[in-house]
């Protein structure tokens, strides 16, 4: 089974419209969402969900008013600064905690002389196994302002293998994260190969050198892809020669072309919705890197 | 005041914005400061091309067992929630990464036989660019954890009337570092499916941190009507609408700030620096009907 991860470090480069295209393109694989921060996959896919179940991390305290002292050990205790102190309406002092700044270590419960703090599971999201026109797609969806998507990363990513394993699929298409975080190495850590897309901007050159030096940093060999690469040729360039250099291979050139907005307004992907221009460059991108996962 | 520039889909113009915004605050004559906190990766120097005065290493702390004095009672990795420590037979093993620092193990140790050691997780840069003040910060590759050098950055950005903040895409825990307590947060979007579908998380994300957002639509040509609706019928005002313009792509693409590359963006965004401080004037963001078109 392999492992294709697409990436981009920088965000809005293309990503998804060629995760989406490689999925309608490969027909038989499992395609995985991870960008669980800003899933958008399933906008194109039309997934129909099939099986659904709770994502849950780390922990979060609460401090049961009632039962509090006010002696203020948790607020000293807390490395986050997440204990913050309130006052009653009959005056009394008590303690109570910013759902948003605690990190779940426990300290508080553990240490609260009066066992007056709670500490339970959190819930960060859900996760989905679908079916759509080109075979199941795993996909997430991370609650606002949650942390551990690296966590659901790497959950996305094994329901993948399974469904892979169950159905005789070869082939997992990823969709990562932006950035070079959490998500983004728990998309990338032990997959077969990534494809970097990036665009010739000053932005796009500097983040595709960080985004690259963690694919090394795991050993995962990488592909890069220049999109919008003709809004700046000599910058693509540029680009394509630091690729070589850097031992990673370049895998093709997409066009900038307005089709691509007008297939993802119409829910489509940009292979489906045209054969010419940038449909057909992703054509040949996805050619490209075929011969690379066969090799 | 703090101004956040923010969304949820990457790669909409959030830098763009908050640089170009910067130099025009400065022009008008405010004190100001642009705050990268897109540590994963900062861009925000390759248009502002600052002098970088400082730099300090971001360092967070992590357990170490002194295996002297450690009579391997495995207290320490029954207490750590987080697996960073783990019990391998008689001695606990310290993975640095999972670690958050929140010290369960150095208290639960009977023997004082854990004491915390810095590990540099990042850097922060601070300087200036012409009138603008400037500060970046800057993830270590293959680092997992993003909000410590957030918050570093936040608060080694110099002290002005005005902080610009150009904070990471996204929902998750490195967005709600960068937001935290802004006085408004400009959420920058495009007029397609995925920027709508992204919009509507990065405003459950800011509405659960009670925090005033804007829109700001780029590219305001390209897609379809949907997202000028979902903010008519949210009260979310959309402070402008920048068009879809090569020029804009391609001065981008040089790292070329829009104000200058393009004539009319200088106007454009003085009107929009006005209306941003009609709305923190304003406090919390109430009516739905300010439009604006460049």
């Amino acid at each position: 089974m392999k492992e294709l991860v697409i990436i981009s470090g920088k965000g809005g480069t293309g990503k998804t419209s060629i995760a989406a295209s490689f999925a309608v393109l490969a027909g038989n694989a499992v395609t995985a969402d991870c960008d669980v921060d800003a899933a958008d996959l399933h906008l194109v896919l039309a997934p129909q969900v099939q099986q659904r179940g709770g994502f849950r991390s780390g922990h979060e305290a609460r401090i049961r008013t009632e039962d509090c002292g006010g002696c203020g050990v948790c607020a000293r205790l807390c490395r986050f600064g997440a204990v913050g102190q309130q006052q009653g309406p009959d005056g009394a002092v008590t303690y109570a905690i910013d759902p948003l700044a605690c990190e779940g270590c426990g300290l508080c419960a553990r240490y609260c002389p009066q066992q007056a703090i709670d500490l339970k599971e959190r819930d960060c999201g859900e996760w989905f196994v679908s079916e759509t026109r080109c075979g199941p797609l795993v996909h997430a969806s991370l609650d606002a302002a949650a942390e551990n998507s690296g966590k659901l990363v790497s959950l996305v990513r094994d329901k993948a293998r399974t469904v892979a394993k169950e159905g005789g699929r070869e082939l997992i298409i990823v969709d990562g994260a932006p950035g070079i975080g959490c998500p983004v190495i728990a998309s990338l850590t032990g997959a077969t190969a990534v494809l970097i897309v990036t665009e010739p901007t000053v932005s796009g050159a500097h983040d595709l050198e960080r985004v690259a030096a963690v694919a090394r940093h795991f050993a995962v060999p990488a592909w890069v892809c220049v999109n919008k690469w003709d809004l700046n040729p000599g910058m693509t360039e540029q680009i394509e020669a630091t690729v070589r250099r850097q031992g990673m291979q370049v895998a093709g050139r997409v066009r900038y072309d307005r089709d691509v907005t007008a297939a993802q307004v119409a829910a489509r992907t940009i292979v489906e919705f045209t054969v010419n221009g940038a449909g057909g460059d992703v054509r040949a991108l996805w050619l490209e890197m075929g011969r690379c996962l066969t090799v | 005041m703090r101004i956040a520039i923010a969304s949820g889909k990457g790669g909409t113009g959030k830098t763009t914005l908050a640089t170009n915004l910067a130099v025009v605050a400065a022009e008008l004559g405010r004190q100001v400061a642009y705050v990268d906190c897109d540590v994963e990766e900062p861009n925000g120097h390759l248009f502002l091309h600052p002098t970088i005065a400082r730099h300090a290493p971001v360092q967070v702390v992590t357990p170490q067992v002194l295996e002297d004095v450690c009579d391997g009672c495995g207290q320490c990795a029954r207490v750590c929630l987080f697996s960073a420590l783990v019990w391998l037979g008689q001695k606990p093993l310290v993975f640095p990464e999972l670690c958050h620092g929140c010290a369960a193990c150095v208290l639960a140790c009977p023997k004082h036989a854990i004491v915390e050691r810095p590990r540099e997780v990042g850097v922060v840069e601070t300087g200036s660019s012409g009138a603008v003040g400037f500060a970046q910060g800057r993830l270590t590759i293959g680092e997992a954890k993003s909000p410590p050098v957030v918050r570093a950055v936040r608060s080694a950005a110099p002290r002005v009337d005005w902080q610009i903040i150009d904070a990471p895409p996204g929902t998750s825990c490195p967005v709600v570092a960068a937001v935290r307590h802004c006085d408004l947060v400009i959420l920058v979007t495009e007029p397609t499916p995925f920027g709508l579908h992204d919009l509507r998380l990065a405003v459950a994300t800011m509405r659960r941190l009670g925090v005033p957002i804007a829109v700001v639509i780029n590219r305001a040509d390209v897609g379809d009507d949907r997202v000028d609706r979902y903010c008519a019928e949210e009260a979310i005002p959309v402070l402008l609408r920048i068009p879809d313009d090569r020029r804009v792509a391609e001065a981008y693409s040089r790292g070329e700030l829009m104000v200058t590359a393009v004539p009319g963006m200088r106007a454009a965004l003085r009107g929009l620096w006005e209306r941003i401080e009609e709305q923190v004037a304003n406090g919390t963001v109430a009516g739905g009907s300010q439009h604006a078109n460049v």
